[in-house]
């Protein structure tokens, strides 16, 4: 364990290291990026959801004053090693591979993919010219609903694809039709579950620069993976390893589509190649709309067993989940729905159909939470249903259906990727709840909900539990190195976008070292440091990257004991690390700085290194977690229902949250309040929406409402702190967490104020409007009872 | 997202900013340019020049006349916001100036720029309708009025001719003795409404309804008065039922719909909010007789 | 297409520059005169990032032509705090209270509270007051409590704290 982490280190809410230059406009995001004889780009997209291209007239916009180039795949074709973005991922769902190109070549396949790059002196002009190029193309018909998509007689949504089933499996364990068989009740439901989209502020951004005399591609790109960019540049571009750089800057946002690799990312380098200047593209917020991957549309069609004391047998049915209009992410998110369906609870049998479905829209993948808030809506409203049919209280059911603490590590029955067993590997799920509910008063409340009732006032309840699968693997890279000069540089294959990840890593650097913050110097996110690296997915930086910092500080601060044992001679056990020094204990005069030791590491000609040690005060370590780390929480909301507009307020928000223990809990909590008002915006105001023919209808933030200051309650959130014995340090990830529970939670307090009604919700967003139509509707069964 | 081409005049005078719009193909007034700019940006319009009012000095400002209050059309929100003029002499334009945007978007945009983009879902042009705002436009040949109830000709289009221009807004002062409300419904405080309703109930000494005023929008392209309802209240004492029958009248309005604010629901919100803002204004009313 | 010369002070320093009149505000304080702390996030006026004082009232800089603020006087982001000098009270309230996580909205966040707090210098705000005042600046990343926790800490009595609005 953190033994040797200095006092107040470990589970300080210490300031952040970046706050400063971000806070004076000082920061450098992509767009802050300006090369001398910069182009600019814009892209021609396309218009329609699915058509063959005949042809692309650009003699008008490539005549425009101003514009340098206007590209189309054919002209960028020759600077590609292959046809399409080698992008596939290992996966036994996929049926078939369904890579994007970077420009389309023939088929359109959503409105918005990329047809032509216009590079021009500015992005007005290339803008202008974008509009100048004429394209010829024979519309075809469009799928926009993954399930009718599946239907026999569907038309096609790529004619390059064998069908529209581009993934399926089962998940099943247990006897599932025994225990329907014998089960003494039955819930059966069929939910229709949006999630929207990730919506950094910052768009995404790529500047590229070849330059040939160091014959070096620089890439600056607002990714939340640069190594994965650039493991595809040097595979797409036929590049040497060397010869390829990619810089993640300041990132302004992330939530899982900047983890996705997509068509600009190689069409602007390969432009700037072609044309040997660099070129910048700056996404608009349209553009963001229509190409930027999000999530969309699951539905589900779902049954549980249970007998009569509540107690879960079994779970089965079948999720149609919408993937758009090719593979660049695999097919993590219904996996994880599938998954995270069974959360913190024993579930004796389960038999999930999962058909994923190709449609004409834009690719879906994850954004903050990647599919696990729709599995755990699924399980927490079955758990409801259940409940409502049995006369058992919503926390009574969960109680008598939760993991035990004394069941921990808790094998699921389910087998992962990676053939082992899904485990959960601590938590104490029934107190997360009991501590939730005491804090929110949620034995207190009925009487409060009554005396609101009798004046006219709906309030409403509601809780949700929910595990989340933190710290994937396979690794994360780190190294510490001391220079001479006392500067402590850590560098990282890590990558940030506002997680505060240089303050983590170097408040645990800091701690292991005894050095003050402002003397550790954090390069993320760039793979000219780090040879190796990962990045930001799956809430994992401080899992995998913090462990790894860790370790790699240890054996600095070991080497550093040695040659300061050598230097002083006194044995290493008499030496202790702070404030930069490695000091002899009791003796307070008697050290050597970091600093000291690293120029003496360092070398001088002709004599010998302290201690017979190796060059070099620096250590390096690539943290490979063993497995997946769970955290867990239960989030309490109360509501209040307008019933005669549908208007939901959120009164008050509880969340106790377990991610292990804690680093800053300051940014964990931060964390978590971003994650829940995501689950918020998911579940009362954002909609992505299309026509039938696969036009977006959303473009703007007047059109797709993101929650804001006043409409968000405030958020109350305490810690459970259960040590993952899966790592040194015992944390679990926090960062997707907070978006998984709030839907479950909010749709049972809205049940709840409206319990009189029997109203149920199983559909997402729960617009005013929706909500109002199932009010009318209870009404009118009320009153023809 | 960058605006198409345009070239950009800067008038200082009313008379000059005519000329200008006489003279120019294909030219728009920038007023405030909190809606006109989106659609800029958008390229969604795409004038070849635009004409900035923000140094016409004459079209800014807020003064008293015999009847209220006139109001220039370059005045920004902000500003009446902020007028004790136009609080005590206006207050349900204020009320309905609290649901529009945020500051930093008031702090630019105009009373005459939301009048003139009319989006059917903006809070102004519903408080200019209940209120019976006069408008003074100005062309090359001079000047005309013209009532607001017949200002909007269709969806985002103003009843201006080629070369015209609003200058000023005229409302009536309140009346003693009489209540106002302002009611919308949307999802967040600074959004368009999706539907609002404005109303003005003046009542008698003897507590029955003397004249009422009241406008909705978000229902079709330019908010409508509710003339159903009012003939409903106008010489009798306002009781419940009378209201409830006026907010009856109001879910029988003809809607558009969409999939997020279905026709239906719409019109059930005219309802619920009519009843609302009627509840309100009464009170008012009530305490000032 | 027309192009303009313009004279704008920005953070109490002239600047002179010809502009082409379809060039907004945001893009000329960024790309013309090399300020890139103000943001853009939606270019059609709902995001709030790109946040500016103009003659000392907010405005967002996207939905303003630079040709517009010819004369005026703005102040950006890099004018709240001297460059080596301390932050601004909003500014170190912000990051005390973990207002800020990616840093892309909080300029914009900053000019906001600092016209709130000009405009009710003296008075106490209460959170409702805040929550309204900050609506016009999207966050994806803090869930807004932060931020109105760091407007509490400098607009508001410690007592407002906890209030819902």
């Amino acid at each position: 364990m953190a033994g040797d982490l200095s006092p107040g280190f470990l589970g300080r809410s210490v300031p952040r290291v970046e706050d400063a230059r971000l806070l004076r406009g000082a920061g450098r995001f992509a767009d802050d990026i300006a090369l001398p004889g910069m182009l600019h780009a814009a892209f021609v997209r396309s218009p329609v959801a699915h058509a063959l291209l005949r042809s692309v007239d650009l003699s008008n916009a490539r005549a425009l004053p101003g514009v340098r180039a206007v590209l189309t795949y054919a002209d960028l074709r020759p600077q590609l090693r292959c046809d399409r973005i080698p992008l596939a991922l290992p996966s036994a769902m996929l049926r078939f591979d369904v890579d994007p190109f970077c420009l389309a070549q023939r088929e359109l396949c959503y409105a918005g993919e990329p047809i032509a790059l216009v590079a021009a002196e500015s992005r007005r002009v290339a803008e202008d010219a974008a509009r100048l190029v004429e394209l010829d193309f024979e519309a075809l018909p469009a799928v926009v609903d993954a399930r009718q998509g599946l239907q026999s007689g569907a038309p096609k949504a790529r004619l390059d694809c064998p069908d529209n089933l581009v993934a399926q499996t089962v998940l099943e364990y247990g006897d599932s039709e025994g225990a329907f068989a014998a089960g003494s009740i039955r819930v059966t439901e069929r939910f229709r579950i949006h999630k929207g989209g990730g919506h950094s502020i910052e768009p995404r951004g790529v500047v590229a620069r070849f330059d040939a005399v160091e014959d070096m591609l620089t890439v600056w790109d607002g990714t939340q993976m640069p190594h994965r960019a650039k493991a595809v540049l040097v595979a797409s571009l036929g590049l040497a390893e060397h010869q390829v750089r990619v810089i993640a800057p300041d990132v302004g946002g992330g939530f899982g589509p900047k983890a996705v690799f997509h068509p600009e990312e190689l069409a602007v380098p390969a432009a700037a190649m072609l044309l040997q200047v660099p070129v910048k593209w700056i996404e608009d917020r349209l553009e963001s709309f229509t190409a930027t991957v999000g999530e969309r549309v699951q539905e589900w069609e779902m049954e549980a067993a249970a007998d009569r004391e509540g107690r879960l047998l079994a779970i089965r049915g079948r999720l149609y989940h919408d993937h758009g209009a090719c593979t660049p992410y695999g097919v993590a998110l219904s996996y994880n729905s599938a998954t995270n369906l069974v959360g913190p609870y024993v579930l004796p049998a389960y038999h999930l159909e999962i058909q994923v479905g190709l449609t004409n829209l834009v690719p879906a993948a994850p954004t903050r939470g990647a599919g696990r808030p729709q599995g755990t809506f699924v399980m927490e409203r079955l758990l409801d249903g259940i409940a409502l049919q049995l006369g058992i209280e919503r926390d009574e059911i969960r109680r008598r259906n939760l993991i035990a603490p004394a069941q921990m590590p808790y094998a699921t029955p389910i087998v992962t990727r990676d053939g082992k067993a899904m485990t959960y590997d601590s938590g104490d799920y029934p107190e997360c709840q009991r501590r939730a509910l005491a804090a929110a008063k949620w034995s207190e409340f009925s009487g409060r909900q009554a005396a609101a009732r009798s004046e006219g006032r709906w309030l409403g309840i509601g809780m949700a539990n929910y595990v989340e699968g933190t710290g994937r693997g396979p690794f994360e890279s780190a190294a510490v190195r001391v220079e001479p000069s006392g500067e402590i540089r850590v560098t990282t294959g890590a990558t940030a976008q506002g997680q505060g990840t240089k303050t983590m890593l170097a408040q645990l650097v800091g701690g292991v070292l005894g050095v003050p913050l402002e003397k550790i110097h954090i390069v993320d996110g760039d793979t000219a440091a780090s040879p190796l690296g990962l990045g930001a997915y799956a809430s994992r930086q401080a899992v995998t990257a913090g462990n790894a910092v860790v370790i790699a500080a240890r054996l600095v601060a070991e080497k550093a004991r040695k040659a300061a044992a050598a230097m002083l001679e006194v044995a290493p056990e008499d030496l202790d690390l702070a404030d930069g020094c490695v000091r002899v204990k009791g003796i307070p005069g008697l050290k050597r700085s970091l600093a000291d030791l690293a120029r003496a590491l360092q070398g001088t000609p002709g004599y010998a290194l302290p201690g017979d040690l190796e060059p070099g005060l620096a250590a390096a370590s690539d943290f490979q977690p063993g497995a997946i780390a769970y955290t867990n929480g239960t989030h309490v909301v109360e509501a209040e229902v307008d019933i005669h507009t549908g208007a939901v307020r959120l009164d008050r928000y509880v969340v106790v949250h377990d991610c292990g223990r804690m680093i800053n809990p300051m940014m964990v909590e931060g964390q978590v309040l971003g994650g829940v008002v995501h689950g918020i915006g998911a579940t009362l105001f954002e909609w992505m929406r299309y026509d039938e023919s696969g036009q977006p209808l959303c473009g703007t933030y007047a059109d797709y409402v993101l929650p804001t200051a006043d409409v968000v309650p405030r958020i109350e959130i305490h810690h459970m702190e259960s040590p993952s014995p899966l790592n040194p340090l015992g944390i679990k990830g926090a960062a997707e967490s907070g978006t998984i529970g709030a839907a479950s939670a909010i749709a049972s307090a809205i049940e709840d104020a409206l319990k009189p009604l029997g109203v149920r919700i199983t559909d997402l967003p729960v617009t005013p409007a929706r909500l109002f139509a199932l009010i009318r509707a209870a009404e009118q069964r009320r009153d023809s009872r | 997202m960058k605006p198409a081409p345009f070239a950009y005049h800067r008038p200082e005078t009313l008379a000059e900013a005519l000329d200008l719009l006489a003279r120019l193909p294909n030219a728009r007034i920038l007023a405030g340019g909190q809606s006109l700019m989106p659609m800029l940006n958008l390229r969604m319009a795409t004038p070849d020049h635009l004409i900035d009012l923000g140094r016409v000095s004459e079209l800014s400002g807020i003064s008293e006349t015999a009847a209220g209050l006139s109001i220039g059309a370059m005045t920004t929100q902000r500003a009446i916001e902020r007028s004790p003029l136009a609080r005590a002499g206006c207050p349900l334009l204020l009320e309905a100036l609290a649901h529009v945007g945020h500051q930093a978007t008031r702090n630019r945009g105009t009373i005459g720029g939301s009048l003139c983009h009319l989006d059917p879902a903006a809070e102004l042009p519903v408080a200019a309708c209940a209120l019976e705002a006069t408008l003074t436009i100005a062309g090359r040949s001079g000047k005309r009025s013209i009532r607001f109830d017949e200002f909007p000709a269709g969806y985002l289009t103003p009843r201006l001719a080629p070369g015209e221009i609003l200058t000023r807004v005229d409302l009536p002062r309140r009346e003693q003795g009489s209540g106002w409300a302002f009611e919308e419904f949307s999802l967040r405080a600074a959004d368009f409404a999706v539907v609002a309703v404005a109303a003005l109930l003046a009542l008698g000494a003897d507590r029955r309804v003397r004249r009422a005023s009241i406008a909705i929008g978000g229902l079709g392209a330019a908010p409508v008065r509710l003339a159903a309802a009012e003939s409903l209240l106008v010489g009798h004492p306002c009781d419940a039922e009378r209201v409830a029958d006026a907010a009856r009248a109001a879910a029988e309005l003809r809607a558009d719909g969409d999939e997020v604010y279905p026709a239906e629901y719409r019109r059930h919100l005219a309802g619920v909010l009519t009843r609302r803002a009627l509840e309100r204004a009464l009170a008012r009313g009530r305490k000032g007789v | 297409m027309s192009s303009h010369q313009v004279a704008v002070t920005v953070n109490g320093r002239l600047y002179r520059r010809t502009v082409d009149a379809r060039v907004n505000l945001a893009d000329f304080l960024r790309h013309e005169i090399g300020l890139t702390g103000t943001h853009v996030g939606c270019e059609h006026g709902i995001c709030g990032a790109c946040t500016v004082l103009v003659d000392g009232f907010t405005a967002r800089a996207c939905l303003m032509l630079a040709v517009q603020a010819d004369g005026r006087t703005v102040q950006t982001i890099e004018g709240v705090a001297q460059a080596d000098g301390p932050l601004h009270p909003i500014q170190a309230a912000l990051s005390a209270h973990h207002g800020l996580q990616c840093g892309y909205c909080t300029p914009g966040v900053v000019m906001t509270l600092i016209e709130l707090q000009c405009e009710n210098a003296g008075a106490t705000l209460t959170e409702a007051e805040i929550r309204r005042a900050l609506s016009g600046n999207l966050c994806r990343c803090t869930g807004y409590q932060g931020m109105i926790d760091a407007a509490l800490a400098v607009l508001g009595g410690a007592q407002e704290r906890g209030e819902t609005s």
